[in-house]
């Protein structure tokens, strides 16, 4: 198995009042190709802020992103977000309001010719089971539906990585259950190299294949979880 | 419970009183255009209307595209980006709203004048001496009023876009980019189409006020529709005809009007969301110093050059020793008593409407409608709406005149139809303030107060109108100001020999003599940064309070 995601002795800090505010210190993890790990830890941790800096909206303090053979982010270089090839699952979902589900799934597939891009909005849809909605705009969606759009919508430009942020905790306990199978599910029938972030260590076990616990802005373990897929995609 | 609620009979009768008294104007001038026969249509259709609405339709157009790239423009840089001077800008760039279009003309009619400091400074900076050897184009074209009234007006789209961007919830923004769109790429295609509803809003308003201008299409010689009324009425005394050029300019307004109202029903996309706002990025450098000036350029060309030449020129009077003329006094005195009797009377009826439309459920839909009904006086220009007032008031002052035995003309003559015409203009504002001032109160003081053996006009004094007073004293400052300012409608509608400063500068700068109308043009911008001050501060104010509650 080889590495997709390195990061190496990462540093994050915001520009507050009194000078530079340390977020993140010296926070270093592995993730290999297919696999789905996460990121543990209460609200405030820092956990959300190495998701952003993976994505290319916070700068780089000290230590380095790589993802694949490219380096992303370091003190001197950063990539900008729409040349990282790294896809996004907001909290919020983030859907574009002004545009029809397929519309926000066909998104970021400017660059393909329209057969194309039709054809591959249709085969996103139907991963995630929402091909009847396809003209319906956000709004007219469940929460359930808008998740899963969201989804097909960060999957669809084939991302080498793909990060989740807290994506089940605007769903009610049973959706969330429901989903959280299901989105793992896609996951590993696409292969996807993933990473999520969340504060729910039962959501965690039954997610991912590695958990990394952050407390402090510092990444405390990095573990494989006991769930029999740990061994690789089947 | 239910008997709490209701409107009480006599505030729905007043409200729907003053509704109808708002429609009269509109209703005369209709009845009148379309009641004169065809063939008078025939002759403005072939003579009068093709120049003028062709005029009116390419200054629409300037204008909105105008207003559009600089207010849009600007209101994405001050709230995506971080550069010197922004947290001023912010502000400041709403600062040309205290000048009204026709000062902004006035004191650029001088300004660029070819033997004009400007042009002159050009010309000494290139070592030119003869103004043949370098002459800026022509102010007093169509190019020069799209110019002028863009620089003045963007103001309402800047005002809207920002509050669209400045709630905009940032993550739409990262998923565009993360979805492989560049920063410029993320802004057309998600926050552009997003702010679509805002700018309409801002847009419909700007053209509004296009509608409505006189005075700067007049001195800069462009012959619009608005102009086209005044000069039927005032220099051909041809009441039907100016009636059917305002009927005509009315259906350009309901359009105006519609896109407006469309717009606000779409408003709501997304806004349910609390997210967090776009975080200004710093920029660096080049590209910092260029978004100052490219922001800074609007201020400086739509308030500050024409601020510092008013000033100037007051300076430069007062020195010489002329002093004030006992002429612009009385015009200053009469500007304020007739902006002071507008604000009473407005308001007060403001209070009524807004009262009366509280209510709940089913009867408050009623009720709102007939609010709205008596909103729609600002959208309607001053002249026309001045047409629409003359015809009942020249046949009511005949009938009182025989009735009393009274000589001339009872109401116009003591300017009671100027008063009323500027009320029905403004009263959207108090209607509108006062109206949001209420919803943000619990119906549950009001029932409290009731149970506790208050009346309703008892509840209305002991507990709204305290509660209110914020709102009722901001509104009283935008009607009081606006007021001030107009133009149109005054000039139609004012008694004999009666001057405000607007009329004074207008007589000026149509006469060409310069004399006073700085002095005149100083004080109405002075008053007019007052409701600038109010607005800079109310839309900040909010993103504070919510920025304080994350």
């Amino acid at each position: 198995m080889s590495v997709a995601l390195k990061m190496v002795g990462v540093g994050l800090a915001y520009d507050g009042a009194q000078g530079q505010h340390r977020v993140v210190a010296d926070f270093s993890l592995a993730l290999e190709a297919g696999h789905i790990g996460c990121l543990l830890g209460p609200s405030g941790s820092g956990k959300s802020t190495v998701l952003r800096a993976i994505a290319g909206f916070e700068p780089v303090r000290a230590g380095s992103i790589v993802l694949g053979e490219r380096l992303l982010s370091s003190p001197t270089v950063h990539l900008p977000p729409e040349q990282r090839h790294v896809g996004l699952m907001f909290q919020e979902y983030a859907l574009f309001p002004h545009l029809t589900a397929a519309h926000n799934v066909g998104f970021g597939l400017r660059r393909l010719a329209r057969a194309e891009r039709r054809e591959r909005v249709a085969a996103m849809l139907d991963l995630v089971g929402l091909g009847h909605t396809a003209q319906r705009y956000p709004h007219e969606l469940s929460g359930g539906q808008q998740q899963r759009i969201a989804l097909a919508r960060a999957l669809a430009p084939q991302p080498a990585l793909l990060l989740l942020d807290e994506p089940f905790s605007n769903l009610d306990a049973s959706t969330r259950e429901r989903l959280t199978d299901e989105v793992r599910d896609i996951l590993k029938m696409a292969g996807q190299t993933a990473l999520l972030v969340t504060h729910n260590e039962a959501e965690a076990q039954v997610f991912a294949d590695h958990i990394g616990v952050v407390s402090g802005g510092r990444l405390a373990s990095w573990n494989p979880t006991l769930s029999p897929s740990t061994q690789g995609p089947q | 419970m239910k008997r709490l609620r209701s409107v009480g009979p006599v505030w729905r009768g007043g409200s729907i009183a003053i509704a109808l008294g708002v429609l009269v104007p509109l209703l005369a001038l209709l009845w009148l255009g379309l009641g004169s026969g065809l063939g008078h249509w025939a002759h403005l259709a072939g003579h009068v209307l093709p120049n003028a609405a062709l005029n009116t339709v390419l200054l629409l157009l300037g204008v909105g595209l105008l207003t559009l790239l600089i207010g849009t423009g600007c209101a994405w840089l001050v709230t995506a980006h971080d550069f010197p001077g922004r947290s001023v800008l912010h502000w400041a760039l709403l600062l040309p709203l205290a000048m009204p279009t026709y000062i902004v003309a006035f004191a650029y009619l001088d300004l660029l004048h070819p033997i004009g400091p400007l042009q002159g400074a050009l010309r000494w900076a290139l070592g030119l001496d003869s103004p043949r050897d370098l002459r800026l184009p022509e102010l007093r074209s169509m190019g020069g009023a799209i110019f002028v009234l863009g620089f003045a007006l963007y103001p309402y789209v800047y005002m809207s876009a920002r509050a669209m961007f400045m709630t905009q919830p940032a993550h739409l923004m990262e998923a565009a980019r993360a979805l492989g769109e560049t920063r410029l790429g993320a802004f057309w295609r998600v926050a552009l189409p997003l702010a679509r509803p805002a700018l309409a809003v801002g847009l419909s308003l700007a053209l509004l006020e296009t509608l409505n201008d006189i005075g700067a299409s007049e001195f800069l010689g462009i012959n619009t529709l608005t102009v086209t009324i005044y000069t039927t009425w005032i220099t051909r005394s041809d009441l039907a005809g100016a009636a059917q050029i305002a009927s005509a300019l009315l259906f350009v307004v309901i359009a105006l009007v519609m896109l407006e109202r469309l717009a606000r029903q779409h408003q709501r996309y997304g806004s349910a969301q609390r997210m967090r706002a776009i975080q200004p990025r710093r920029l660096q450098g080049a590209s910092a110093w260029g978004a100052s000036i490219a922001a800074g350029l609007p201020v400086l060309i739509g308030f500050i050059a024409p601020a510092l030449y008013l000033a100037w020129e007051t300076a430069k009077r007062l020195s010489q020793g002329g002093g004030i003329s006992s002429g612009l006094l009385t015009s200053l005195v009469n500007t304020l008593l007739l902006a002071a009797g507008v604000t009473v009377i407005t308001v007060g009826a403001g209070l009524v409407v807004a009262w009366a439309a509280r209510g709940q459920g089913s009867i408050r839909n009623r009720d709102a409608w007939v609010a709205r009904l008596a909103s729609l006086g600002y959208a309607v220009p001053g002249t026309v709406l001045a047409i629409g007032l003359l015809t009942p008031a020249l046949a009511l002052d005949a009938s009182l005149a025989g009735l009393l035995g009274l000589p001339g003309l009872p109401l116009m003559g003591a300017g009671v139809v100027l008063v009323l015409a500027c009320a029905i203009r403004f009263l959207a504002m108090p209607v509108g303030g006062i109206e949001a001032g209420l919803a943000r109160l619990p119906a549950a003081l009001e029932q409290a107060s009731r149970l506790l053996g208050e009346t309703a006009l008892g509840t209305l004094k002991r507990v709204h109108l305290p509660l209110l007073r914020p709102a009722i004293v901001a509104s009283s400052l935008l009607v009081f100001v606006d007021a001030m300012k107009e133009l149109p409608a005054t000039l139609l509608l004012r008694p004999a020999n009666f001057d405000t400063l607007a009329t004074w500068l207008y007589a000026e700068a149509a006469r060409g003599t310069y004399e006073e109308g700085a002095i005149a043009a100083l004080a109405i911008v002075i008053a007019g940064l007052l409701p600038v001050v109010l607005l800079a501060r109310k839309p900040l104010s909010i993103g504070m309070v919510e920025e304080v509650k994350k």
